[in-house]
C-alpha cells in the first residue's frame, strides 16, 4: 500500500543522473569508435575542441544551441500538457515563411530592429498555425497529435517544396529559395560577445535571435510555474481528470497549449533565417526539431534544463562536423550515431540509473532522501 | 505444542529515513484467524510484503512452521507455503477461473494436460472448503466476491497452508463478507493459517483468534481477541482515546438546496448507469447513499457536479437548473455555491506531482484573491495554503511539500480544507475516508457534521456502511444504478445489506 521508496535530492536528481547518463552514452560511443578503428580518446579530444576550443568554435555551437533551445521549449511546453508535439519539424519550416514574408516586405523600408518584431510575430503565428489543425483535432476529434503531428511535417515539407519552386523564387535564381534580404532583413552577429572574452571569430552565424532564445526561455519559466495557464496547463499534464474537475476545458487547453509550441517552434527559423542565410531556403530546419525532443527530455522540460541540454547538442554538431572532417574514419553517420547514443540515454533510458543510484543514496545518506527532501517542480 | 506457522524475530525494515518496520517478533500459532491491524503507514503492508518475499528485512529472522527461512521472493514464500490474496486482485480479467488459477503455475508448454489436473484439483478443493466457483467462467464475469474466491483457490492450489489476506472486504457486500468469513472458519477447521489484515475492527472480533496492533513501524500489542474490545484496539491503533460513534444533534432540516430529478446517465458504451434517480437534500441535513461500489455512484456524483453529461433528467441547486445534460462546468457550480470532494483522490481532488499549496487551489485558482492578473500571486496562495495546513492539521505542515509525499488521511485533509473553506451551501462528497486512517476519519466525520450544523447540505457516498449509518440523517440505498430504498438512520445493517444486494429492489424510490 503505501510502501515508502527512497527520493533522491534534488543536485542529484537534476544533476548527477543526466551526467551518468552523459558518461554511459559517451563510452558506448566510445566503443562504436573502437569499432571503427579510431581511437576514442583522440576523437573525444576532437569533438570538444572541435566545439569549444576556439572562438570560431564557440560561435557555431552557440548558433546551433540556439535553434535547439527554441525547438526544445516547444516540446517541453507541449510535455507540460501531455501533449507529445514531434511536430516541430514542420512548425519550423513554416515558421521560416513567416519570417521571410516579414523580411521580403519590410526589409527595403525598415532597419533590422523594426523588421524583427514584426519577423518573430510572423514567425510565431505561421508555426502555431500549422499546429493548429493538428490541436483541434486531437482537441475535439480524439486524433492522436503524434501521428497528425508527424503527418503535418511531410505536408509542410512538399508546402514549402512548391512556394519556393513556384511562389517565392525569383525568375532570375536558379536555386529553389527566395531573393537575399537586404540589411533591414538580415539580424546582427553577437561575434562581439565573444570577441569580449577575449577570442577571436572570423566569421560565424551566431546573431542576435540567442538573446530572444534566452528570453523566451525565461518566459517559458512565467508561463509554466507562475502563471492561471500555466496551473492549467500543468494540471491537465499530470491528470486530465483532475483538469476536468477543476472546470478547465480540456478542449480549449489543448489548443492553446499547441498554439504556444507551435509558436516557440517556428520562431526557431529566425536564427537560420533571418540570421544567417538571410533568405528562405529548402530544408533550412535541418533536424533541429527532431533534436527539439531530446532537448526537452535531457533538459527535464524545464527551461534551465533545455539550455544547456541545447548547448550540449550544439556541442555535438559543432564537434561532430569538425571530428568528421578530421577523421577519415569516422563519416557523417557516425556523428549521427553518437547523437543517437545521447538520446537515447538521456532520453529513453532516461531512469535507468535511478533505482540503483537510489539504493546506493538510501544506504550511504539515509537523511538525504527522506520525503523532506522532495519538492515539486516550482523552483 | 507443536511449531508455530510463522515466527517472526526482531524485524527491521527502513526506506531512506521512514523506519517503516521497528524491530517486531511476533508469533502467529499454526490453525488460527490472526489479525493484523493499524492505520496506514503503520507498516501492516511492509511487515507482509517481508513475509511474501517482495522486500527483505534489514535485520531479523524468518520461521514457518518452526524453521529459519530466507525468503527472498515470492516464489521462496509460495514454497514454504505461504499464499497472499492481495487487496487488488491480480486476475487476468479475459480468462477462465481455470487459466487464472494456472497462471504461473502451468508446468508444461501445452495446456491440456494441466489444465484438466487442475480441474480435478479445483473440483477437491471445492468440496474440501466450500469454495464454488465455476471452473470456465470468465474472470470478468464475475462478482468481485467471486473474483476474490478465485484469488483463494489460486494460493490453495499452489499448496498454501498459511494465507494472508490484504484488506480482503474493501469490495464486498456485507453478505459477501459475511461468505468470505465463513470460507476463512472452514479453513482454519482444516487447518490452515489466516493472517488478516484489516483496517474495520468489526472484522477482527467477528472472525479472529488473536490480533496484533501495529502504529507507527512498532507491534505495539498483540491480543485474545476475546479478552479485547473494538474500544481498546482503536486507542491501541491511534495511541488516543477515539470517538467512534459521532455526536449529533437531531436534524433540523431547512430548505431543498439540490435536487435531482429523474437522472439518466449512460457510460461511454452506452451503458445505463443511473437509472431515472430522484432525490432531494436539504439544508442542514446529510443524506447518505450507501452502495456496493460500482452501482452507480461514481457516476451520479461526476454527473450532478457536472464533470460527466447526463442522458436525461435534471438537477436544481437552490432552485436554479443546473444543465447536467451537456454545458455545465465545474467551475460554474464551485461559483454557485456547489463543493465537491470527488471519490478519486488520487487522480481527480489532487495533482499528486503539484506541491500541497497548488493543490489547495484546485478549481478555485480562478478567483481573484489568488491571482495578480494572469499571474498566480504566489504569496496568497502559500498564506492561504498555510492557513488551511493549521486549521484542518495537515502534517507534515508544509505547504511546498510535494502532495505525493502526505499521507492518505492527510492528503484528505488538504482537499476537505479547500472545499469547506470556500463556505459552499452544498457539499458533495465521496469516499471521505478511504484509505484514510482512524485518527483522521473521526476529524473528518466531525467536520462533515459541523457543515451540516452551519445549514450545509451535504450528500455523502460511501461505501462504508458504518459511516453512512452514523453520519447520514437519511439513508438512499443504491443498486443497479436505481435508488432502491430510502431509511432513517436507525435502519440495521441487515436491512441495508439486503437492499445493496439488490433483494429488495423492487421497491420503489422515495
Amino acid at each position: 500500500m503505501s510502501a515508502p521508496y527512497a527520493k533522491l535530492p534534488a543536485w542529484a536528481d537534476y544533476g548527477l543522473i543526466p551526467l551518468i547518463n552523459l558518461t554511459v552514452a559517451f563510452i558506448v560511443a566510445g566503443l562504436v569508435v573502437l569499432l571503427v578503428g579510431e581511437n576514442p580518446l583522440r576523437a573525444a579530444v576532437i569533438l570538444v575542441d572541435g566545439a569549444l576550443g576556439r572562438g570560431q568554435a564557440i560561435a557555431y555551437t552557440l548558433y546551433y544551441a540556439t535553434s535547439f533551445i527554441f525547438t526544445g521549449l516547444a516540446v517541453a511546453v507541449a510535455f507540460h500538457c501531455s501533449l507529445f508535439n514531434i511536430g516541430g519539424e514542420g512548425q519550423a519550416y513554416v515558421g521560416g515563411l513567416g519570417v521571410a514574408l516579414a523580411c521580403l516586405a519590410f526589409d527595403r523600408v525598415f532597419p533590422w530592429w523594426l523588421t524583427f518584431p514584426i519577423a518573430i510575430a510572423g514567425a510565431a503565428v505561421f508555426g502555431a498555425a500549422w499546429a493548429l489543425i493538428p490541436a483541434y483535432l486531437q482537441a475535439r476529434r480524439g486524433s492522436h497529435i503524434v501521428i497528425t503531428t508527424i503527418m503535418f511535417n511531410f505536408i509542410a515539407a512538399s508546402l514549402m517544396v512548391y512556394l519556393l519552386v513556384n511562389v517565392l523564387k525569383p525568375p532570375t535564381l536558379q536555386a529553389p529559395s527566395t531573393r537575399t534580404f537586404l540589411e533591414g532583413g538580415q539580424l546582427p552577429k553577437l561575434n562581439f560577445m565573444i570577441e569580449a572574452m577575449g577570442l577571436s571569430v572570423r566569421s560565424s552565424p551566431f546573431n542576435v535571435s540567442f538573446l530572444l532564445a534566452l528570453l523566451a526561455a525565461f518566459l517559458v519559466w512565467v508561463l509554466i510555474w507562475r502563471t492561471r495557464l500555466g496551473y492549467e496547463i500543468r494540471t491537465r499534464g499530470h491528470s486530465p481528470k483532475a483538469a476536468r474537475y477543476a472546470g478547465i476545458g480540456e478542449a480549449r487547453i489543448i489548443i492553446v497549449t499547441m498554439l504556444i509550441s507551435g509558436a516557440l517552434a517556428g520562431m526557431m527559423a529566425l536564427n537560420p533565417v533571418m540570421g544567417d542565410q538571410n533568405r528562405l531556403q529548402i530544408d533550412f530546419v535541418t533536424g533541429a526539431g527532431f533534436v527539439g525532443i531530446a532537448v526537452a527530455l535531457m533538459g527535464r522540460s524545464h527551461p534551465a534544463g533545455i539550455v544547456p541540454a541545447a548547448i550540449l547538442f550544439g556541442m555535438l554538431y559543432q564537434g561532430g562536423a569538425e571530428l568528421a572532417f578530421e577523421m577519415p574514419g569516422i563519416s557523417r553517420d557516425m556523428i549521427v550515431i553518437i547523437q543517437g547514443l545521447v538520446i537515447l540515454f538521456a532520453g529513453a533510458l532516461e531512469h535507468m540509473f535511478r533505482p540503483s543510484l537510489q539504493t546506493l543514496f538510501a544506504t550511504v545518506r539515509p537523511a538525504s532522501v527522506g520525503a523532506k527532501a522532495e519538492r515539486a517542480g516550482g523552483v | 505444542m507443536a511449531h508455530a506457522a510463522i515466527e517472526l524475530k526482531g524485524i527491521d525494515k527502513s526506506f531512506g529515513s521512514v523506519h517503516a518496520n521497528r524491530n517486531i517478533s511476533l508469533t502467529i500459532p499454526a490453525g488460527t484467524i490472526h489479525g493484523i491491524i493499524g492505520e496506514n503507514g503503520a507498516g501492516k503492508s511492509t511487515l507482509m510484503s517481508i513475509l511474501y518475499g517482495f522486500y527483505q528485512a534489514d535485520r531479523g529472522e524468518i520461521f514457518v512452521k518452526g524453521e529459519r527461512a530466507a525468503i527472498l521472493s515470492s516464489s521462496d514464500a509460495i514454497a514454504r507455503g505461504i499464499g497472499m490474496v492481495h487487496q487488488h486482485f491480480m486476475l487476468v480479467h479475459n480468462f477462465t477461473v481455470l487459466e487464472n488459477v494456472i497462471l504461473g503455475a502451468e508446468g508444461e508448454p501445452l495446456l491440456k494436460t494441466s489444465i484438466a489436473k487442475a480441474r480435478s484439483e479445483l473440483n477437491r478443493l471445492e468440496r474440501d472448503y466450500g469454495l464454488e466457483v465455476d471452473p470456465d467462467a470468465i474472470i470478468e464475469d464475475l462478482p468481485v466476491g467471486l473474483q476474490q474466491r478465485v484469488e483463494i483457490l489460486k494460493a490453495l492450489y499452489r499448496g498454501a497452508e498459511i494465507l494472508i489476506l490484504d484488506e480482503p472486504t474493501g469490495v464486498l457486500t456485507p453478505a459477501e463478507a459475511d461468505h468470505l468469513f465463513r470460507i476463512l472458519l472452514q479453513l482454519k477447521k482444516e487447518g490452515k493459517t489466516i493472517v488478516l489484515i484489516t483496517h474495520k475492527l468489526r472484522e477482527i472480533m467477528a472472525v479472529t483468534d488473536n490480533v496484533s496492533v501495529m502504529r507507527q513501524g512498532a507491534l505495539v500489542a498483540t491480543r485474545k481477541t476475546a479478552e479485547t474490545t473494538v474500544e481498546e484496539l482503536a486507542e491501541l491503533m491511534v495511541g488516543r482515546r477515539v470517538l467512534l460513534r459521532v455526536e449529533k444533534s437531531p436534524v433540523s432540516a431547512g430548505d431543498v438546496l439540490l435536487s435531482v430529478r429523474n437522472l439518466t446517465v449512460r457510460d461511454s458504451r452506452g451503458v445505463t448507469m443511473v437509472d431515472g434517480v430522484s432525490f432531494d437534500v436539504r439544508a442542514g441535513e446529510i443524506v447518505g447513499i450507501a452502495g456496493v461500489a460500482g452501482n452507480g455512484q461514481t457516476e451520479l456524483l461526476e454527473t450532478i457536479t457536472g464533470i460527466r453529461e447526463a442522458a436525461s433528467g435534471s438537477v436544481f441547486l437552490a432552485g436554479r437548473p443546473v444543465a447536467v445534460t451537456g454545458g455545465a462546468d465545474p467551475a460554474d457550480l464551485r461559483e454557485r455555491g456547489m463543493a465537491h470532494v470527488p471519490e478519486d483522490r488520487h487522480h481527480m481532488g489532487l495533482v499528486l506531482p503539484f506541491e500541497e499549496n497548488e493543490n489547495a487551489i484546485l478549481g478555485y485558482h480562478r478567483q481573484k484573491k489568488y491571482l495578480k492578473g494572469p499571474f498566480l500571486d504566489i504569496d496568497a496562495i502559500r498564506q492561504d495554503a498555510r492557513e488551511k495546513i493549521e486549521k484542518y492539521d495537515i502534517r507534515p505542515a508544509d505547504c511546498r511539500l510535494k502532495t505525493a509525499n502526505f499521507s492518505g488521511g492527510n492528503q484528505q485533509k488538504i482537499v476537505l480544507s479547500r472545499e469547506m473553506e470556500q463556505d459552499p451551501d452544498v457539499l458533495i462528497v465521496g469516499q471521505p475516508t478511504r484509505g484514510v486512517d482512524v485518527g483522521a476519519i473521526e476529524f473528518i466525520h466531525r467536520r462533515l457534521v459541523e457543515m451540516r450544523d452551519k445549514g450545509k447540505a451535504v450528500l455523502l457516498v460511501s461505501v462504508e456502511l458504518d459511516e453512512i449509518r452514523s453520519l447520514s440523517d437519511r439513508i438512499l440505498v443504491m443498486f443497479s444504478g436505481r435508488i432502491v430504498g430510502e431509511r432513517g438512520p436507525d435502519a440495521t445493517e441487515g436491512e441495508l445489506g439486503l437492499l445493496m444486494a439488490g433483494v429488495e429492489g423492487k421497491e420503489a424510490a422515495a
